[in-house]
């Protein structure tokens, strides 16, 4: 009985495709060794045990091995590498945590030692270009509502991964439909709401998860700011707001660059961040949903020369020359966010329209304070893709042209040689509503084989 | 005299014109009638807002298209419009916060007709729509089966309902679970919730038993209460109580109250339907779900998945789709259907599920719901398959008149959104909790 119950522990350990490879394996490997000793001693025949249980040592630790090299083979009937044309009858090599080699079944020769999974249409893992999910979390109570801090509207200085919770519920949803990447953190609602990070969507402590842990600072200009704060009451106080704080960090920025040593300011968190913003270290992501909204961010960007990234921007539409003249990228709302409040007016063609004028853009879940408490971005591109926007393009702003607005597309967001082994298999036209996610794999490990 | 006219203008007021007064036939379509297997290529006879045929195109008698009208919708679906069981459009409202029980509060009175939100119901395809009050009281009104007919002035252009004044023209909206709790009058608690209904419930048994006694004598009659006549009505099993529940043990709540006091009801987004599928089916209870991307947002809702439909529907239970709109947005009930089938339905339970089964559960499965002759003429032409990401509602007819095209500029934008498509202040029924 007690070995059956260990055994089922390791066995659920290994197959249940959450190990982390060495460690948990080797923990596993000696619980079962233990077990394995016991049972055998209490019938006796001492010396043959000893060569058993060397035998089984050496088999584990084959099989060990064989996890700790993840080596797997994905054949897809069409794989999207987005990176290029699609490839029918394809496979893509993983080695270790990283993409080996994409191309022709046909061309290319398969280690027999390949775990081989396949798949009737193969994407890159989806990236999810604007999340609050693992600040915000399933319940919707006040203990796990950490997007938006309400004491003071600016707060620049509040970092993500302080807040992040890499274990909630809504991570593992969103893992299971695809996402494999989240840009996530501070929410939309504050003049200066915090940071936020990038992460992806399996792992255990921050340092497996995070891909850059200061992505953006998030921004909003919305109605929704004097709502939540007593000051601004307005949106122009707002932005006047904004600008003090700008200058001073302007200003903060002069003198700890050029003043002597000790006629430096004293480090300032706020400022210190803000800094950073207007350096261009760290890009300011501004949600706006009306046109007068992201009229306001440009003039703002202009006017202090930051990187911006216009975030919601419902109402895009109308200000398609402004926004390309600007240069700056677009994360555009969900397809199907609500049309009321500063979101009244959006339109399920906004997509299609940015695409035709050239202005890139990604496609993001956003911040949901009800139900559904997130979106799907798989099923807001699918919207997309049914309203104007081709599908491959759809595909393209929640993987590669997601990744390229968030500054990580060396790494994720494309099938291609080097970059990390983040792959989603699926049993159709992934848009489609009836489709299924039937693989996920993240950093070259499989975190969901079973269709759904 | 008088009365002449008044019977005049009540007939014209609830029979809205009908445009088509030529029968009017569509042409070579895959048809779900619903009722039976699919059609691959078949035609659809219309006249006098009703259905007259529908059939295979190898029946069609050949000549007979002379005296009609005839749109070829080759390559089209036509299906029945859908009938959505649970809906907040037309910016009414139903009980104040003065208690929390409003049985005599009817949300008909405060609907705007002309309200846009309405707009997106069509561009959705739904024809039948019941308006509910929200779910922040256990008894918050009465809801209110409306026909999405063209271009409506009144109410009265839109109820389902013949005879406004005397008729029973919706259902009695409850709930349980955490919306409806709060200081008092509303009940703090769960046990609360339910006492505070049961107590409701006697006093109108009792009430009824008076009227039974009276025996139509008027001097043994009790004085007229609206309150106690609309639960009279649940008692008797001819207004069904569309009821708000989450949670397994808040669902066998409801199925208690059911047995104790016999009404007819209707269990409504049943999150955790799944946890107690056998007992539903058990108590011959139809559900309607909600389908929602995530689970969450609120503790009730955190069991939430896609596979409701299916686990009831293996149960045996009757399961229809709505939109809850503004939770979720008109345009999309065919979506919800489709998460469905993602989950494991099958495809002719979630159409039934879109349509029929939502008819049945508002209790008028009668005149809509599936395409056969006799029924109202209500059906949506589709672009592809109903549950296709890519299909489109192209037309929606209600009564055999077309109140939505998308070929049309006009409408189209209902489809579509745009800057000021949607006007007015939009109702929040639900507590959406912080604005960010």
């Amino acid at each position: 009985m007690i070995r059956k119950i260990i055994l089922n522990a390791c066995h659920s350990h290994e197959s249940g495709n959450l190990s982390r490879t060495w460690i948990p394996v080797f923990a596993c490997r000696k619980v079962r060794f233990t077990g394995m000793i016991k049972g055998k001693n209490s019938e006796g025949n001492f010396q043959s045990q000893k060569i058993i249980s060397f035998i089984l040592i050496i088999i584990f630790l084959f099989i060990a091995s064989l996890k700790t090299h993840a080596q797997i083979a994905v054949y897809g009937d069409t794989i999207y590498t987005m990176a290029g044309e699609k490839i029918i009858n394809g496979v893509v090599l993983i080695k270790d945590r990283k993409i080996e080699k994409v191309g022709l079944q046909n061309e290319i020769t398969v280690p027999a030692d390949y775990k081989k999974v396949e798949g009737k249409v193969v994407t890159p893992g989806l990236i999810d270009a604007h999340s609050v999910v693992g600040l915000s979390g399933i319940y919707n109570y006040a203990h796990d509502q950490d997007q938006l801090e309400k004491s003071d509207a600016i707060q620049p200085e509040l970092r993500a991964f302080d807040a992040y919770n890499m274990r909630e519920k809504l991570i593992e949803f969103l893992r299971d439909l695809g996402i494999t990447t989240l840009h996530t953190g501070h929410g939309p609602g504050a003049l200066a709401s915090g940071q936020t990070m990038i992460v992806k969507t399996y792992g255990e402590t921050l340092k497996d998860v995070i891909v850059d842990s200061v992505a953006t600072v998030s921004f909003t200009l919305g109605s929704n700011v004097s709502r939540n704060y007593k000051k601004p009451g307005t949106r122009s106080k707002g932005v006047a707001m904004l600008r003090e704080e700008f200058l001073k960090a302007k200003d903060y920025m002069d003198k700890m660059k050029n003043a002597k040593e000790d006629k430096k300011p004293s480090r300032d968190l706020k400022l210190e961040t803000l800094a950073k913003v207007l350096s261009g270290e760290i890009p300011a992501m501004f949600t706006v949903q009306r046109a007068t909204e992201i009229m306001t961010a440009l003039r703002l960007q202009q006017e202090f020369g930051f990187k911006l990234i216009l975030d919601g921007a419902a109402e895009s539409y109308l200000l398609i020359n402004e926004i390309k003249n600007a240069g700056v990228p677009v994360i555009l709302h969900p397809t199907m966010v609500r049309n009321y409040g500063d979101t009244k007016n959006v339109s399920l063609e906004t997509a299609a329209t940015l695409n035709t004028a050239g202005i890139p853009f990604a496609l993001q879940s956003g911040y949901e304070s009800y139900v559904p408490k997130t979106r799907i971005v798989l099923f807001e591109a699918a919207i997309a893709n049914a309203n104007g926007l081709s599908f491959e393009d759809a595909l393209t702003t929640i993987t590669i042209d997601a990744a390229k607005i968030l500054g990580i597309e060396n790494l994720v967001g494309s099938i291609e040689e080097g970059k990390d082994a983040d792959i989603v298999l699926f049993d159709g036209n992934p848009f489609e509503y009836t489709s299924h996610v039937c693989v996920v794999i993240i950093n070259g490990e499989i975190v969901k084989e079973e269709c759904f | 005299m008088k009365i002449l006219i008044s019977f005049f203008l009540f007939t014209l007021i609830s029979f809205p014109s009908f445009s088509q007064t030529q029968p009017t036939v569509f042409l070579n379509a895959k048809i779900y009638p619903i009722s039976g297997e699919p059609i691959e290529s078949g035609y659809l006879l219309v006249h006098s807002g009703k259905i007259v045929e529908v059939g295979s195109m190898k029946d069609f008698p050949p000549g007979k298209e002379e005296d009609i009208i005839v749109f070829d919708v080759m390559r089209k679906v036509i299906m029945p419009g859908l009938v959505d069981t649970h809906s907040h459009i037309g910016e009414g409202d139903g009980g104040d916060r003065s208690s929390t029980t409003h049985p005599e509060v009817r949300i008909l009175d405060a609907i705007d007709p002309q309200s846009d939100t309405f707009k997106k119901a069509i561009a959705g395809g739904i024809t039948t729509v019941n308006v509910m009050p929200g779910s922040g009281h256990l008894m918050s009104g009465q809801t209110v089966y409306l026909k999405m007919r063209k271009d409506p002035k009144t109410i009265n252009d839109m109820l389902y309902c013949n005879d406004v004044l005397n008729g029973i023209c919706g259902g009695l909206k409850m709930a349980n679970g955490t919306n409806s709790l709060g200081d008092p009058p509303f009940s703090g608690t769960r046990s609360k919730s339910a006492s505070i209904i049961r107590q409701l419930f006697i006093k109108a048994q009792e009430y009824k038993a008076k009227i039974e006694r009276a025996n139509g004598d008027f001097e043994k009659m009790p004085e007229r209460n609206i309150e106690l006549e609309t639960l009279v009505q649940v008692l008797e099993g001819k207004r069904i109580v569309q009821h708000h529940t989450h949670r397994a043990d808040d669902i066998m709540t409801v199925l208690r109250l059911k047995e104790e006091f016999g009404f007819k009801v209707v269990l409504h987004h049943v999150s955790e339907g799944w946890k107690v599928a056998e007992q539903i089916a058990a108590a011959n209870v139809p559900c309607s779900i909600i389908m929602i991307d995530s689970p969450g947002g609120k503790l009730e809702a955190v069991n939430l998945i896609y596979k409701t439909g299916v686990v009831l529907e293996k149960a045996g239970v009757d399961v229809a789709y709505h939109t809850d709109d503004g939770i979720t947005d008109s345009r999309f009930l065919l979506r919800s259907a489709a998460f469905g089938v993602r989950a494991g339905m099958s495809e002719a339970k979630s159409l039934e599920a879109l349509t029929l089964a939502g008819a049945r559960m508002l209790g008028l499965d009668e005149r809509i719901g599936s395409l056969v002759p006799g029924k109202d003429a209500d059906f949506i032409i589709l672009s592809g398959e109903p549950l296709s990401v890519y299909t489109k509602v192209e037309q929606t007819w209600v009564e055999g008149e077309r109140v939505f095209d998308l070929s049309n500029p006009d409408d189209k934008k209902f489809s579509i959104g745009g800057y000021e498509v949607f006007r007015g202040d939009y109702k929040e029924v639900h507590n959406c909790g912080d604005d960010q």
